[in-house]
């Protein structure tokens, strides 16, 4: 192999293993995203330069930091001036000297749990946060993180820039909040990366490279954010309720791509590592005694791969979970899919009930979900007409193939 | 960094306070002054006339309108400022939290352009 691929080779070998680390601990040291994103990429640039000649440094992390420090240090004094800037330039430059004199990548303190929750923070536009983190920490570009959340890439790359703008003007900060802010400002982190995964998860065929790969990323961010908040219950929930979820993803279509809802699935088909681990994580969470939503979360999914697994056939155990969910927060989501649970606890026309409450609220008007269940639930009382009729209106809000398919089946299905 | 704290309340709420509770108002503003002082965080601050005695002034084509009246016609106006000194953004929105104008009107935080 040429001197050239070979240092390209360790550069990629750096990107993916300390990208996050790097550019944490340069935004909190300069206290700029933008500015740090910018002195890794050139520090990466300088290293394909002079890796070929000058060979790959015995220590490539320390290398970078090095050079970005130098790079962020010149484009400082070019940009800002006045005793602000005078300070935060010995900072940077002690900081930067500290770390690298160690050199050994471990002495790099890791700041990504601080520059996730400057991400995340009530300041930044909720939406924009989750890309945000996935930017900041995993180094996506505006087009991977664009297609994603499906919005246009110059619209994404635009919003990306106003929230890093944000962070450096309006001073937030790149630290851990205090014990008792933390829960709080915690949830708007959790919150972003389950938006992320959710991303993910909406191609659950995994026919769209890019998207399936958010699933991991968010997986990534989820086992960071636990890892380096063991004692945080609903940092564990969360991951529980996302390995949940994963472990079903194979189980989820056929081979030929269709939809098999939960009910129909193979078990045998489910990753039972994940799962252990899932519900390792949940004990451990329950185990610090404060409930949360994303435990619940966990927890549900508990129960139905519990359920499945053995048969069980009485839904008391979700029902009391949704409950607890509902009481937490008053989602009309959290109370649709509470109405499933009890159209099997108690059957379809007390499910039906509680639905014709949710719908007069209007927000479900156009959530496919709603319509599909209930159209189940319609067939189920032998009302076809209005069954029928539902089923239209959940094709029409469908936006995943294999469900449109999986629902055109069940409608055609219905007797006339 | 230096923050601006603008307070922002109704401005017929005061006159409907009794003479003690608008003493009691008087009284917690001037703790939350004094407590700003205190922290070494205050710059500067103010308390304003109502928005009755505003007036705006532009000038377009070299002459200058003057008009009457607050620039923002919105039921809440701009009644005070507080200009601090702080770490960061935390650290201003702990304080525009405590001041007592957040809790019966709104306070926008703002960061000063540093030169």
């Amino acid at each position: 192999m040429d001197r050239t691929a070979q240092a390209r080779r360790a550069a990629d070998a750096v990107a993916r293993r300390s990208y996050g680390k790097l550019v944490a601990f340069l935004a909190a040291a300069m206290r700029d995203m933008a500015a740090a994103e910018d002195a890794l990429s050139e520090a990466f640039a300088a290293a394909l330069a002079d890796w070929p000649r000058n060979g790959c440094p015995a220590n490539p992390e320390a290398w970078l930091l090095t050079v970005a420090r130098r790079k962020g240090i010149d484009r400082f004094r070019q940009h800002r001036n006045g005793e602000a800037a005078a300070v935060q330039l010995q900072v940077l430059a002690e900081i930067g000297e500290s770390a690298s004199a160690e050199g050994d990548d471990a002495a790099i303190p890791d700041r990504r749990l601080a520059l996730l929750f400057a991400c995340a923070h009530p300041a930044i536009d909720a939406g924009i946060r989750a890309p945000l983190m996935l930017q900041a920490v995993l180094g996506l570009d505006a087009k991977a993180i664009a297609a994603a959340f499906l919005a246009s890439p110059v619209a994404m790359g635009k919003r990306l820039g106003r929230a890093k703008q944000k962070i450096r003007q309006a001073g937030i900060p790149f630290v851990v909040p205090a014990r008792d802010e933390l829960a709080g400002r915690l949830d708007g982190v959790l919150e972003a990366i389950y938006a992320a995964f959710a991303e993910g998860w909406s191609d659950p065929g995994g026919t769209d490279a890019i998207r399936r790969d958010l699933t991991a990323e968010a997986l990534f961010l989820a086992r960071l954010v636990a890892e380096l908040l063991p004692q945080e219950p609903e940092a564990l929930g969360l991951l529980a309720c996302m390995l949940h979820a994963e472990a079903r993803r194979c189980a989820r279509r056929t081979a030929k791509g269709d939809y098999v809802p939960l009910a129909a699935q193979d078990v045998a088909l489910w990753d039972a590592a994940m799962i252990d681990e899932a519900e390792a994580l949940l004990l451990r969470a329950s185990r610090l005694g404060r409930i949360g939503r994303y435990q619940l979360e966990a927890a549900l999914q508990s129960a139905h791969v519990e359920r499945c697994r053995s048969g069980r056939t009485d839904w008391t155990p979700e029902v009391q979970i949704y409950d607890a969910l509902l009481a937490l927060c008053g989602s009309p989501v959290v109370a649709l899919n509470r109405a499933l649970a009890i159209a099997e606890l108690k059957g379809p026309e007390a499910a039906l009930e509680i639905m014709d409450a949710l719908a007069a609220d209007g927000r479900l008007v156009d959530y496919q979900p709603y319509w599909a269940a209930r159209a189940a639930l319609l067939a189920r009382t032998h009302a076809y007409r209005d069954a029928r009729h539902a089923f239209d209106v959940a094709i029409g809000l469908a936006g995943d193939p294999a469900v449109r398919r999986f629902l055109q089946d069940r409608q055609a299905a219905l007797p006339h | 960094m230096q923050y601006l704290l603008m307070l922002y309340a109704e401005e017929g709420g005061w006159s409907r306070m009794s003479p003690a509770e608008q003493e009691q108002g008087v009284a917690a503003y001037g703790a939350y002054t004094q407590a700003l002082k205190t922290a070494g965080a205050l710059v500067g601050s103010n308390r304003l006339q109502g928005s009755a005695t505003a007036t705006t002034v532009r000038v377009a084509n070299n002459k200058s309108q003057v008009l009457d009246g607050p620039y923002a016609d919105s039921k809440e106006q701009l009644a005070g400022y507080y200009l601090i000194d702080v770490a960061d953004l935390d650290a201003a929105l702990a304080w525009a939290a405590r001041c007592p104008a957040a809790s019966h009107g709104i306070v926008e935080v703002r960061p000063v352009w540093s030169m």
